[in-house]
């Protein structure tokens, strides 16, 4: 009687365990063996693509475009800070295409031996000034900023926009005093809308994204620290060709009109 | 000679009760793995090296000494609202217990992100309070207070959970007792109730205390990120991971380190009957 449930209890908790693993790891090497062999075939695609947060609206119109125009292939994106997907990709994460919200991070990408080919730069992004809605503090400049009493926002100094915004500060002599520093953009755009910043530092697209939540406030300082984004195929794609023809669809003048739309500048401008 | 061990408590029913079935020891030793390999992997990752030098830099003692000073306040804001709760959950009849209940234990699912959100909805400047507060001439966010106020909302349940386990495990026959004997309420409360629970009380603020420690989500949301004021250690660990992921598992160390020392500190004293 006590040896009864023991190696049921083992069996059950081994398949337990073994359930509770095998979710999260099993789906990517099956869909990568099913799907290498036939990379030029019509088979079924799925091209993973690793890109910048703020590029989440753009692509994922590119990406259905892509679908369109190349049936068969599903194209599937992660938007994540741009370092976070580095570490991911360095980390061994399975991706066909990286697109960095900066220079530097893909850089990091290739240290690593991990590009197929140059990096292609496709567009870039400036610093605005993100309100509240209706700008209830009147902030009309840059130098406004430094207007005592007001809460700015801005982006801490490890991270690109914060880098952005310490160069536009250095470049006009105007020296900020942030009651905060936030790790992404996201974190000083949600400051702004709930309305506890009074203006915060953020990229052109994010104000546009944000749409009537703020209310932007273009400055020409911003054009001391222009931001570029390189996009690049990588070399542990199993579906090269696909990768490659995404690369150059975002290059392309067709994405370039879509970026545009959503505020970024052309590259090399 | 078995009889008078028995009664001694519930503590040692395991010792001398039925042996523990052997299997349990296959998935309670998997579920020790799952918690000690990634933390071996974060210790494998430091750089000895520079290890003191990463974790000695301003900006890291900064966050250090903000952590140990926002979680020690969250905690005493805890057993100031956790302890009457605990109390009035396990010992009241009012109506709507169930409501009180589930209410208290909502922060424990929400993720913090949205714990964040809500506080900043409910205090920020165009929140619930909001008119009433800036009328008031209070300003809650970005200041360290709202990193306190966050760790409190996070840590409330822990402390509530493991104090009215303790009390309607400790039973109300002494309490009864001493009513009985012509103690007024308070009286019972303060010199036969609380010293009864005082263990889980003690465990309750230690959970507390390092739920607080590694608040993240609600504290970024809600109360900004800057050196000295609002960047507590987490905060901190995931700044430095965009530049310098060294530096990142160097501050991790740091922080499991903290975190053990208060644990076993309060539990270690207190031997296994701490609960």
């Amino acid at each position: 009687m006590s040896r009864g449930p023991r190696p049921a209890a083992l069996v059950a908790a081994a398949l337990l365990l073994a359930g509770c693993g095998g979710s999260a790891g099993s789906s990517s090497p099956s869909s990568a063996a099913s799907s290498s062999p036939s990379s030029s075939a019509a088979a079924p695609v799925t091209l993973t693509v690793f890109a910048a947060a703020s590029l989440k609206s753009t692509f994922t119109a590119l990406g259905k475009r892509f679908e369109a125009s190349h049936p068969g292939t599903t194209v599937e994106f992660s938007f994540a800070g741009s370092s976070d997907l580095v570490s991911q990709l360095v980390a061994g994460a399975p991706a066909d295409v990286f697109a960095s919200a900066d220079e530097a991070n893909m850089a990091k990408v290739d240290r690593q031996q991990l590009l197929d080919g140059r990096p292609v730069d496709f567009a870039t992004n400036v610093l605005e000034i993100a309100t509240p809605r209706g700008n209830p503090a009147r902030v009309a400049s840059f130098a406004d900023l430094a207007r005592p009493g007001l809460a700015v926002v801005v982006c801490a100094p490890q991270v690109p926009c914060g880098a952005a915004a310490a160069e536009v500060e250095a470049a006009s002599g105007v020296a900020l005093e942030p009651v905060s520093e936030e790790s992404s953009v996201t974190d000083v755009l949600g400051k702004v809308t709930s309305g506890e910043a009074d203006a915060g530092l953020v990229y052109a697209t994010d104000v546009r994204t944000a749409g009537d939540a703020v209310t932007g406030v273009p400055f020409p300082e911003s054009a001391g620290a222009v931001n570029t984004y390189p996009i690049a195929a990588l070399s542990g794609s199993a579906h090269r060709a696909a990768a490659e023809a995404f690369r150059d669809l975002v290059a392309s003048a067709d994405g370039r009109a879509t970026l545009a739309a959503a505020g970024f500048g052309a590259p090399g401008a | 000679m078995r009889a008078p061990r028995a009664r001694r408590g519930r503590a040692e029913d395991a010792v001398e009760g039925a042996a523990l079935p052997r299997w349990v020891f296959v998935p309670a030793g998997l579920g020790a793995l799952l918690v000690a390999v990634p933390l071996l992997g974060v210790v494998a990752r430091v750089p000895w090296s520079q290890f003191l030098a990463l974790i000695t830099s301003d900006s890291s003692v900064a966050a250090l000494l903000l952590s140990l000073r926002t979680a020690t306040a969250s905690t005493l804001c805890c057993l100031v609202v956790g302890v009457p709760l605990a109390l009035v959950l396990a010992r009241s009849s009012l109506p709507g217990l169930r409501v009180l209940r589930v209410l208290v234990l909502l922060p424990l699912v929400l993720p913090p992100v949205v714990g964040g959100l809500a506080l900043l909805y409910a205090v920020g400047r165009q929140g619930l309070l909001g008119p009433v507060l800036e009328a008031a001439g209070v300003r809650i966010a970005f200041t360290t207070t709202a990193v306190v106020l966050a760790q409190t909302f996070v840590s409330l349940p822990f402390l509530v959970v493991a104090l009215e386990g303790a009390l309607r495990t400790a039973g109300r026959r002494y309490e009864a007792v001493a009513a009985s004997l012509g103690a007024r309420p308070s009286r019972v409360l303060l010199r036969v109730t609380l010293p009864l629970v005082l263990p889980g009380l003690v465990s309750g603020a230690v959970l507390a205390f390092a739920r607080s420690l590694g608040e993240f989500g609600a504290t970024l949301t809600f109360a900004g990120s800057l050196q000295g004021v609002t960047r507590t250690l987490p905060l901190e660990i995931y700044l430095v991971r965009e530049t310098d992921p060294q530096a990142a598992v160097a501050l991790s160390l740091l922080l499991v380190v903290v975190s053990a020392v208060v644990v076993v500190a309060v539990h270690g004293r207190r031997g296994a009957g701490a609960r």
